[in-house]
């Protein structure tokens, strides 16, 4: 791509705390079609961690192949990047973690990416608990390679040429909770003003936090009797819950009226507070989220916002007990027992 | 009937059925050898199975230090596996002893007249002494060892005090047991004319020896060299490497302020992610490492070739068993050389390590990070199952306290604010090794898109034909910088010019002592090397050179070493003939002299032919 982006803009441009505007959280010209959902998701991380004053480079951003793994390129230039091997984020991501437990990690995935090459890697980070924000772009296709049908793709859904999906789709919000993940949401990627505080709640939470982002391929799979074009997605769109993120400095100044909105804090402080969630809604009770998402499954509706949270959760560094001290920071004189050690090693082999 | 008479020269074996209890009471026969101060080499041959099948211990006496598996029959098998009895008894080389129990009479047709057959009442005893069907079963191996220390003059000091070391904190085992060895000794001295023929006798032979498995000694290098963080799967036989590891971390990686750990262990779904976990901790700067076994290395190409075209430092201990597929699991051979040289699809190489002992399995894995992170790219360390399972004696492992890591070219924030025009894969050195920055480094500069995909010097995305030959001519100069980095081979030659050049690596070397003087009384002097690494430096080159003829010792079907010296160097294929042995059991000395001494009497009848064709 030659086309450079510009870097003029409005010199009042607002400032987190870092002293930072939301320009230096982008990124290169996005090379995906033009109206790609995924793009919309970059756009959401950058307002998200712009707000959050993350700084850009604490934050690593790691991805498998695919169009959605393309897109880590086009946000967050100041953080290190990992556009790994089809499938296999979620070692990497596991690996990475463990030896520096201080930086942010950011996963971006595609439903290829996580639900077919990569369900067993998928299950097995979050098995682990790592502490992490695993993103899926969720279109329901195969994107670079022009149009196959994936394994989220729903029963029935047609593909460009005409073609009929004879198989369920996974739902991978669904198999992120049976996994055991501490924080699910589902969001669409047309609906930034969900996805932000969604992605600001996911970032302070720690342990695995996942989101099934609906992100349309306008390429591939935004046609008439795809259950994935915009048209169709907006139209099956349900929102569970509205969420509203109030970061830590901040006062609560609203009241929350019993039975219309939850307030839940988050590891590090932070409220998450839900609106509209309905009486009997308590995203903390495993079994009745399960029972949700399956009641609005079976009526067709795509149930969106935050579905799952464990704000007690820990960990996989909380369960491993590992030095609170990054592992890649340890000095040689800590990790080397010395030549005194091995004397007596020596001796235990005579 | 002549029986063998030998001291301190002999090979023993055990055989049991497995899950029985046998492998500490043989493994404590082998080690009060060794307290006796007689090399010894003891090898496990076992099934892949957990209770029910045979498993044959041996056990070969060396004064001479060979320690090299000897082959043929043994000179005294102790047969405690009805299943194998008849095969047991075959298995003694004539002059021979078979010791077995006798509680139940032999078949008239199993026994020899050429080996003496002494029969042991050994169930019938348990039976007597012992009430619980547990202890009948456990202290039958006892009583064996009891009566064998009777037979071969074994000091019974020795064992009293190897049997208090090993129930150190369990004390009431220990009068039990020396009660059993007692049963045994008492029988055998009692029924016997002891000591036989075959003996023992004290010997100042063994130094400041040690004898432990290459595994551990792996793992212990994984600590040594500052490991951190590592991801695995189990797979025999290199399972224990990691849990080697484990075991010594929870010892010696134990923060002392905060008594958190210092290392992080995950044993991940699949031999794909141990390798991804790898990937991600070295990728973010911490020495990491793991372990696996031929399907592992299979398993594992995919991400091996990201990490060489990514440039990711990492460490893989490789503990080679039969292929190919699921193979012989509990087998040895060193059939993944080219698996391995060359792991996953387009061009790539990696930096291969061959350590010959367990001390070399410590010093080659702390080597492999110094490498690894030197070279930004896998190192991967080539041990086998009879190197990595059994027990060797070997010099004791070395630490120097002024030792420090190499940590290769890693740019801090503080160089990096020096830094013009950072590009990760630009040749600064011109060496073809660049400079890498971590994560979270530096606020502002540094960051790349770390990819496996192709990329310019600044680690931008292209597909330019020039950008990517220029990366992959950049990654073959640093394979050739490799050269001078990696181990030297260790080369023996005489002061005269001989003709004739041994090749050969790990495990083979535990046999060339002993093929050098068997070849010798033949009349065939040779001279030897011994790899120690790939890529082959120059001394290997003029080692070849220097050498008439070659032979490429392996323990494997075709040759993979010599193909990959061929192909390397551009060698002439005719001088370097190939002497394979591949059944899954270590190579023996008798095995290589008789294969050299074939190949020469052929190539001589064959010029003498031609000669007289020629008249």
């Amino acid at each position: 791509m030659s086309y450079q982006k510009s870097t003029f803009h409005h010199p009042e441009l607002a400032v987190n705390d870092l002293g930072l505007t939301y320009r230096d959280y982008e990124a290169s010209l996005s090379t995906l079609c033009a109206g790609c959902g995924h793009d919309s998701i970059g756009a959401a991380v950058i307002q998200a961690c712009a707000e959050l004053s993350l700084p850009p480079h604490r934050i690593a951003k790691l991805s498998g192949i695919g169009c959605s793994s393309k897109a880590p390129t086009y946000f967050l230039s100041k953080a290190h990047g990992f556009n790994s091997v089809h499938g296999r984020m979620p070692s990497i991501v596991t690996g990475a973690n463990m030896a520096n437990r201080d930086l942010t990690y950011i996963g971006m995935s595609g439903d290829g990416d996580t639900s077919a090459i990569g369900l067993g890697q998928f299950s097995h980070v979050i098995r682990r608990r790592l502490n992490m924000l695993y993103m899926v772009a969720n279109n329901g296709v195969y994107g670079l390679t022009k149009g196959q049908t994936s394994a989220t793709a729903d029963l029935g859904s047609k593909n460009k040429g005409g073609e009929e999906n004879l198989l369920d789709g996974i739902d991978l919000a669904t198999v992120a909770l049976q996994m055991g993940a501490t924080f699910v949401a589902r969001s669409f990627s047309g609906d930034k003003k969900q996805l932000v505080p969604l992605i600001k709640a996911a970032l302070s939470h720690e342990g695995f936090a996942f989101i099934d982002i609906i992100s349309p391929c306008v390429a591939f799979n935004n046609h008439a009797n795809s259950s994935r074009s915009y048209d169709y997605v907006r139209e099956h769109i349900q929102t569970l819950t509205v969420t509203d993120y109030v970061p830590v400095k901040e006062e609560i100044t609203t009241e929350c009226p019993e039975g219309t909105c939850q307030d839940i804090c988050l590891h590090d402080g932070s409220i998450l507070r839900l609106h509209n969630a309905g009486e009997d809604y308590d995203p903390r009770d495993r079994r009745k989220v399960i029972d949700t998402m399956e009641d609005h499954r079976e009526r067709g509706e795509i149930l969106t916002g935050l579905l799952y949270l464990d704000p007690t959760a820990e960990d996989l560094h909380a369960k491993l007990t590992t030095n609170a001290l990054p592992l890649n920071t340890l000095s040689e004189s800590l990790l080397c027992p010395g030549s005194e050690a091995l004397e007596l090693i020596n001796t235990s082999f005579r | 009937m002549q029986q063998i008479k030998a001291v301190n020269e002999f090979v023993i074996r055990f055989a049991n059925v497995n899950g029985t209890g046998s492998a500490s009471a043989n493994n404590l026969f082998a080690k009060s050898i060794f307290h006796m101060g007689i090399p010894v080499s003891p090898r496990n041959v076992f099934p892949s199975n957990i209770q029910g099948m045979p498993t044959w211990y041996e056990v070969r006496v060396s004064e001479k230090g060979y320690l090299g598996r000897r082959g043929d029959k043994a000179d005294i098998i102790v047969g405690m596996n009805i299943q194998t009895l008849a095969q047991d008894i075959e298995n003694v080389g004539t002059g021979g002893y078979f010791i077995y129990d006798c509680t139940s009479p032999l078949d008239e047709h199993l026994i020899r007249t050429d080996i003496l057959m002494l029969g042991i009442p050994i169930s019938e005893i348990c039976l007597r002494e012992y009430e619980d069907p547990r202890q009948r079963q456990l202290f039958k191996n006892i009583i064996y060892i009891g009566a064998i220390a009777a037979l071969l003059d074994l000091e019974f000091e020795i064992l009293k005090n190897l049997i208090s070391k090993q129930f150190k904190g369990n004390e009431k085992l220990i009068i039990p047991n020396i009660y059993a060895l007692e049963l045994g000794y008492q029988y055998a001295a009692t029924h016997f004319s002891c000591p036989l023929s075959l003996k023992v006798k004290r010997a100042d032979l063994v130094a400041d020896s040690i004898i432990i498995d290459g595994n551990t000694a792996a793992g212990l290098g994984g600590v040594y060299g500052g490991a951190s963080v590592c991801g695995w799967y189990p797979i025999t036989p290199s399972t224990s490497v990691v849990e080697q590891f484990g075991k010594y971390c929870q010892r010696l990686r134990i923060d002392p302020a905060t008594g958190k750990n210092n290392y992080a262990l995950i044993q991940a779904e699949d031999e794909l992610a141990a390798i991804g976990i790898v990937i991600g901790a070295a990728w973010n700067g911490a020495r990491t490492f793991t372990a696996t076994s031929g399907p592992g290395i299979s398993l594992m190409s995919e991400f091996l070739g990201l990490a060489y075209f990514a440039e990711i430092p990492l460490v893989l201990i490789n503990v080679q068993r039969a292929g190919p597929s699921t193979g012989m699991p509990t087998r040895t051979q060193q059939s993944d050389i080219l698996a391995c040289a060359h792991a996953s699809h387009g061009d790539t190489k990696h930096i291969l390590l061959f350590p010959a002992t367990p001390t070399e399995c410590f010093e080659q894995t702390i080597a492999a990070f110094d490498l690894a992170e030197r070279l930004q790219t896998p190192v991967i360390v080539m041990s086998d199952l009879e190197l990595g399972m059994n027990e060797h004696m070997c010099a004791p492992l070395k630490w120097n306290n002024d030792n420090r890591y190499d940590r290769g070219k890693i740019l801090s924030a503080e160089q990096l604010d020096e830094v013009e025009n950072f590009g990760r894969y630009l040749d600064v050195d011109d060496d073809g090794i660049c400079y890498r920055t971590l994560p979270g480094s530096h606020p502002e500069k540094g960051a790349f898109f770390t990819r496996g995909t192709s990329r310019d010097p600044f680690a931008i995305y292209s597909e330019e034909g020039d950008v990517y030959v220029d990366n992959m001519e950049r990654l073959n100069k640093k394979f050739t910088t490799a050269k001078s980095l990696v181990l030297p081979a260790e080369i023996n030659k005489s002061v005269l010019p001989l003709a004739i050049g041994l090749v050969y690596y790990g495990t083979t070397s535990a046999a060339i002592d002993e093929t050098i003087e068997l070849l010798a009384k033949q009349g065939v002097c040779v001279d030897t090397m011994r790899i120690r690494s790939f890529p082959f430096g120059q001394e290997v080159e003029d080692f070849v050179e220097q050498h008439q003829q070659l032979f490429v010792i392996e323990q494997n079907r075709d040759g993979q070493l010599r193909t990959l010296l061929i192909k390397e160097l551009n060698l002439d294929s005719h001088k370097m003939i190939e002497i394979l042995h591949y059944d899954g059991l270590p190579i023996t000395a008798n095995f290589i002299s008789c294969a050299i001494q074939k190949s020469l009497t052929r190539d001589n009848n064959i010029a003498a032919k031609s000669q007289v064709g020629s008249r």
